[in-house]
């Protein structure tokens, strides 16, 4: 039963070399839907490409279902998973900085990587503008350190808080995910086609 | 569905899916999702611990991984974005798709293009490291695990795309 290095069936070393394969793997895709493109990966802000969304959110979905079903088959301890904590006041600050720089550079972190990779010289730029970006974060600790551990709720999860069950959770996750399929495809038809 | 586009690119629900299942496989393997800005923040202190050494160690931020006398490469995000690299290189070399070049909209300069993208990774980078994680990590595996926390940085990510994407639709449209 999994996850397979925290019951010790793979010791760490094995772990370095399979995030190493599982992370092509993730390049792969992100290339090949076209994440290597800033403008394709703006088109979701702007409605005239919704590859974005669709990515995401199937492969967010995808997991999820796969991970309750794996749960259900007793094939992984879902307990020994790692759960993001919550710092509510960090989480959405730093989400919203991410969602500006999302829509100014036209990247994030991971994307940026695939465009360095097939010779983008725009990722390689916004890949050092990341460091520099740590590098400050880093530099401006001290000044928000209060700040980066208020609100702080442990590693909850969303159902939980919503008060229902996780697979009632996914159901409607699932039922809205697929409305928004049917509603981001119409919007992207109306809107006026950009070339890249 | 691309097709006043010159390249072809996967359907995006079969590319969703097969990320869907290369997390799944990152979970059952290792009981974390995918990530990537974690590993930025440990090449970036492996090298600042070369060249500043004292800073690093007196920096609450960086030095927090110094304390613990862990090996900061050897971290498992570390060896997934060398893989992300290589992923994207295959993908793109089978595709036909290698070129050096900046890609921006013809209605900006190269110069304009530029900018943006410095900023844009500046704002990135920093927001990653205040919201513990980016859209890989915080966003997509925290929303594959059901945590709070991914859902809200899902909303927070898009959310303020949305609510700034008029101001620099210049830059795109």
């Amino acid at each position: 039963m999994g996850p397979l290095t925290d019951i010790g069936v793979l010791n760490s070393n094995w772990e370095l070399l399979i995030a190493l394969v599982l992370g092509i793997g993730f390049g792969y895709v992100l290339e090949a839907a076209g994440f290597s493109t800033s403008r394709k990966l703006a088109g979701v802000f702007y409605g005239y490409d919704f590859v974005v969304w669709r990515v995401f959110f199937t492969a967010a979905l995808t997991a999820m279902v796969g991970l309750m079903y794996f749960s259900y088959l007793d094939w992984i301890d879902l307990s020994l998973i790692y759960v993001n904590k919550t710092f509510l006041g960090s989480a959405i600050a730093g989400g919203v900085i991410m969602g500006l720089g999302f829509i100014i550079g036209g990247f994030c972190p991971g994307t940026s990587v695939c465009a360095v990779a097939i010779g983008k010289l725009d990722g390689l730029i916004f890949l050092g503008g990341v460091f520099i970006g740590i590098f400050l974060f880093g530099a401006t600790f001290p000044l928000i350190e209060e700040f980066y551990t208020s609100g702080a709720l442990g590693s909850i999860l969303v159902y939980d808080v919503l008060g229902i069950s996780a697979g009632m959770f996914v159901f409607i996750l699932i039922l809205f995910a697929i409305v928004s399929f049917y509603l981001t495809a119409r919007i992207q038809r109306k809107a006026k086609p950009v070339r890249y | 569905m691309d097709t006043n586009n010159a390249t072809k690119y996967m359907n995006p629900y079969l590319a969703g899916f097969l990320l869907g299942l290369i997390m799944l496989a990152a979970y059952y393997f290792t009981g974390e999702g995918l990530g990537a800005s974690g590993a930025f923040k440990r090449y970036e202190i492996a090298v600042l611990e070369k060249i500043a050494p004292a800073y690093v160690e007196s920096n609450h931020f960086f030095g927090a991984h110094i304390a613990a006398k862990e090996n900061i490469l050897e971290n498992r995000l570390v060896y997934m974005v060398l893989g992300v690299f290589f992923g994207g290189f295959i993908s793109g070399a089978v595709s036909g798709r290698l070129t050096f070049k900046v890609e921006h909209s013809p209605k900006i300069t190269k110069k304009t293009r530029v900018i943006a993208a410095i900023v844009g990774g500046i704002l990135f980078g920093y927001g990653s490291q205040m919201g513990r994680g980016c859209t890989s990590g915080s966003g997509l595996s925290g929303m594959a695990s059901l945590s709070l926390a991914g859902f809200i940085a899902l909303f927070a990510i898009f959310g303020s795309g949305y609510l700034f994407a008029y101001f620099f639709r210049k830059l795109w449209i």
